[in-house]
């Protein structure tokens, strides 16, 4: 494995072989004194950031760092990002630089995929930690490993997912990979926020949140941004909390077994109520420890092996 | 099928170091060893601990549990140690998945460790378990058992139990084989 | 008296290989001519065509010359088989008065390759809120009225465009993209898009233009063209316009003709384009109505961009693919291969049609004793492979790069002047 741009076509052993990694690796830095590994000593993992995002570049960073790996953060503002310099011409000046691995978050979707073309005659990997409204692939991954906590083995496993799917790069990635594991994902939404061809993804739509939640062994919510909502997807905050936020009611709907997820950050009161978020049956704070394990699983399967020869 | 000759080639290039009846009796006679040397069934003796280097040093170490518990009575706890993230030798293959990490019950703090492999070889694994183990913890001392040394040593390392030692040329492979993983038991030369 | 001899061709791809004896930008004489002084083309049997005439043209001077030139467009245009180009409106400064239009009609005599004709922009700045000064700008010669790269989206305004237009004896041609529902947007709004994560461009935002643009044309019976057309919905409501008695007419791209939105898997931004490609569905029912002649013509929208516009992520590309020297062959792949136009229907999609829209008297003429001599020659067996950085453009964004495909301009004749001979300007 040389990139990870997208959880499309990903060869379900492949996902499989990083959730183990990461499962492993939870375990094994579980309780001990020093939580480093030497395993990428020497190697020198850049993220770029062109969006802000605390949560998902610290948890690079610490992923990382946990490796032995030299990590530096290149963030929009205050570097020649800032200047205008192009995308192409940083990502190239990156990897002249050393950079054994670019991490790289950006507005635009795709920009990971140019970026792996750009470099292609590197030996620089690239990891897509977010692209536009494509794809987030190490979020489906921690999503994957949190949800194979709870429930085992993912097969014929029954997902929602809850929201904002149109303009969701979390939602695109889980569909995906989920359904390479063997798990069935009903997608609920307003069909104003449901992307167009939708019918031709290999998943259920479904526009009623209670009828479906009895039959699920996991919800995800997506996050609804703030723009979305004076965008007129939906009438009001109110309107859509009633038809699609997660309260107690609607938790006492889900079986017993059932897992509740949410990428963060959270918009409580209106994706989901705060008694639930913060209810045993939501696993959201695990999805935040899982999301170090796993990207240190992507960095090692990335780079702890020899040289692809192109 | 007949049991083979010991040191007998087979068509495919293997000859049988040691037989599934070898391997148990190897077995039993490092665990008094490690009884012996490590005085475990003494009053004041030190808590021993074994650690299995996976893959196949899990089971022998739980093996030479059993056989220890057998002889002195003593249950030593058992764990596993994976140490291909401390591997120096990582970026000269294809991606390698990990084993787990199991730590015996009470940890490895001031307790004697026998690391335990099935085969020594240049000594870069067990180079990785003491580096692995140093970040688990601080053993009082570590010591190593192996099933087969077969010498071409790289580091500065030897076992303190060794089952049987092998003279190899460097190209030949030495395959422990296990009922847990292979279905048998007994040492080959390929 | 400058005369030429084009042996051994075939107008139409018709008959028996015939000479044409041109003389003083004329068409003398069609059979066996003998002239010892003539400059001689030698035809070798290809296809003897009325030269091209490309309404929809963005040779980018005044303001990005780093990027196309008159000069090295008209280049552009004479290899590709092109006697006449409409050069668009959206340079910087916007060709929305004489001094600007003027400036393009100078330059383009002054290479003289090929006739340049400056489109005028219907709206001042482009901006879609005050009419540009369209009778001035017609004083000096303009036919074609624009704001492409912008839809004049206030129905008032376009109502005014219509009317106004029709004193003048000019057209006005729609860029039709309704841009409240194009916010943002990146790619053909469907299957693919959503995968990709690209904002959607409805089709819908086409059509409703168009839809309201034929009517608004058929209410003050004006006349109305309609720029790249991209999906079967526009082709339908053409169709509709067209046998109600609307008088409009539209143009489509090689690329819409031939590229889906597939192309898209790779987010190489060479495949973005305004309008975005379509689907496989989209490209049959475009190729059908040109066919049929719902569809009036081909333009190529030829839009240059340099590498730094092009070669960064999807979302900050410009639109926009060369076409000038690809449009010919992409018409006989798509529909002379296809069976769906002979070589009378590629001179009336190619040149008979687009003069008649831009009004232009010496174009798209037939071939015949006494018309002036704008002519092509193409070989329509012969296949080359597409190169960018070979292209007389000095931008390199062909979507084609690398694609094998059918056909070769031979020879281009500008009123009897050889302007382009074996992929070469002639010194």
């Amino acid at each position: 494995m040389r990139h990870l741009l997208s959880t499309e076509g990903i060869d379900p052993a492949d996902a499989t072989a990083i959730l183990d990694t990461a499962a492993n690796l939870k375990q094994s830095l579980e309780g001990r004194e020093v939580r480093k590994l030497p395993t990428l000593r020497g190697r020198t993992v850049i993220t770029m950031f062109y969006e802000n995002s605390t949560r998902t570049r610290v948890s690079f960073e610490i992923a990382g760092k946990w490796m032995s790996a030299d990590v530096v953060n290149v963030s929009s503002s205050g570097s020649s990002v800032s200047k205008g310099e192009s995308l192409r011409d940083t990502a190239l000046t990156l990897a002249a630089a050393g950079a054994d691995c670019v991490i790289v978050r950006h507005p635009a979707s795709g920009a990971a995929h140019r970026l792996a073309d750009w470099l292609k005659h590197t030996g620089t990997s690239v990891v897509n930690a977010g692209d536009g409204m494509h794809e987030h692939p190490t979020q489906a991954l921690l999503d994957a490993a949190t949800l194979r906590e709870r429930l085992g083995d993912l097969r014929d496993r029954r997902i929602a997912i809850v929201g904002d799917v149109l303009h969701s790069r979390v939602a695109r990635s889980n569909v995906h990979l989920l359904t390479a594991l063997g798990a069935h994902v009903t997608l609920v939404a307003p069909p104003t926020l449901l992307p167009s061809g939708v019918e031709r993804w290999p998943v259920t739509v479904s526009h009623d949140l209670d009828a479906d939640l009895p039959s699920q062994d996991a919800v995800m919510l997506l996050r609804v941004q703030a723009e979305r909502m004076h965008g007129g997807f939906f009438p009001s905050a109110r309107e859509y909390s009633i038809a699609y936020g997660l309260n107690e009611r609607r938790l006492a709907l889900l079986p017993d077994h059932a897992v509740v997820l949410h990428p963060g950050p959270m918009l409580r009161g209106m994706e989901i109520a705060s008694s639930v978020a913060d209810s045993p049956r939501a696993a959201i704070t695990d999805q935040v420890r899982n999301g170090v394990h796993v990207r240190m699983a992507v960095l090692y399967h990335l780079l702890a092996h020899e040289e692809e020869t192109a | 099928m007949a049991p083979r000759q010991r040191g007998a080639t087979d068509p495919a290039g293997e000859r049988e170091l040691l037989s599934a009846g070898d391997v148990a009796r190897t077995v039993a006679r490092m665990a008094h060893q490690i009884i012996e040397k490590t005085a475990l069934d003494a009053p004041s003796a030190p808590e021993v601990v074994l650690m299995g280097i996976p893959s196949r040093g899990a089971p022998l170490a739980r093996r030479l549990a059993a056989k220890i518990k057998e002889f002195s009575s003593v249950a030593v706890p058992t764990g596993t140690l994976d140490v291909t993230l401390y591997r120096d030798d990582l970026r000269r293959g294809p991606t390698r998945p990990l084993e787990a990490t199991r730590l015996p019950e009470g940890g490895i703090d001031d307790r004697l460790v026998v690391l335990v492999d099935d085969v020594l070889f240049s000594g870069r694994t067990i180079r990785a378990a003491l580096d692995a183990l140093r970040d688990h913890g601080r053993p009082r001392a570590v010591q190593l058992a192996v099933l087969v040394d077969r010498g071409h040593r790289e580091l500065p390392i030897r076992a303190d139990y060794v089952g049987k030692n092998v003279p190899t040329a460097r190209s030949e492979e030495v395959h422990v084989l296990l009922e847990e993983f292979d279905q048998r038991d007994g040492v080959v030369l390929r | 008296m400058n005369t030429l001899i084009i042996r051994g061709v075939r107008p139409y791809g018709e008959g028996d290989p015939v000479d044409v004896l041109v003389r003083d930008g004329v068409i003398a004489e069609i059979g066996d001519v003998e002239d010892d002084d003539a400059e001689v083309i030698d035809g070798d049997g290809a296809v003897l065509l009325p030269g091209f005439v490309d309404l929809h043209t963005h040779l980018r001077e005044p303001g990005r010359e780093d990027t196309e030139t008159i000069e090295t467009g008209s280049r552009a245009a004479a290899l590709g088989g092109y006697t006449a180009v409409f050069a668009m409106a959206n340079t910087d400064p916007v060709a929305d008065n004489a001094v600007v239009v003027e400036h393009v009609a100078r330059r383009g005599r002054e290479v003289g390759l090929v006739d340049v004709h400056p489109v005028g922009a219907v709206t001042v700045g482009l901006k879609g809120e005050k009419l540009a000064e369209l009778g001035t700008m017609a004083k000096t010669g303009v036919r074609v009225f624009s704001d492409d790269g912008h839809c004049v989206h206030d129905p008032l305004i376009m109502r005014r465009a219509l009317e106004y237009s029709k004193a003048l004896d000019v057209v006005v041609a729609q860029h039709a993209e309704e841009p409240r529902l194009t916010v943002g947007a990146q790619a053909h709004e469907g299957e693919q898009a959503s995968r990709l994560g690209l904002q959607g461009w409805p089709a819908a935002a086409e059509e409703a233009i168009v839809a309201r643009d034929c009517l608004l044309a058929k209410q003050v019976d004006a006349r109305l063209h309609v720029c790249h057309v991209s999906t079967s919905g526009t082709a339908d409501v053409l169709a509709w316009a067209k046998a109600r008695g609307t008088k409009v007419s539209a143009e489509v791209t090689p690329h819409h003709l031939l590229l889906t939105d597939e192309r898209l898997e790779t987010y190489d931004p060479v495949n973005k384009v305004n309008p975005p490609l379509r689907t496989g569905d989209d490209v049959q029912a475009l190729r059908r109505a040109l066919a049929e002649g719902v569809i009036d013509c081909v333009a190529t929208d030829h839009a240059p961009h340099a590498v730094q516009d092009k070669d960064c992520e999807w979302s900050a590309a410009r639109p926009g693919m060369l076409g000038l020297q690809t449009a010919l062959s992409i018409v006989v792949e798509t529909m002379v291969e296809t069976d769906l136009l002979d070589w009378r229907g590629v001179a009336r999609v190619m040149s008979e049609r687009p003069a008649a829209i831009a009004g232009l008297p010496d174009q798209g003429r037939p071939i015949e004793v006494g018309e002036p001599a704008n002519l092509v020659l193409v070989d329509p067996g012969a296949r080359w492979t597409v190169r960018g950085a070979e292209l007389a453009s000095i931008s390199a964004n062909t979507p084609f790069e690398g694609m094998e495909l059918p056909a070769r301009v031979v020879a281009t004749v500008l009123r009897g002047r050889v302007t382009a001979t074996s992929g070469r300007i002639p010194a």
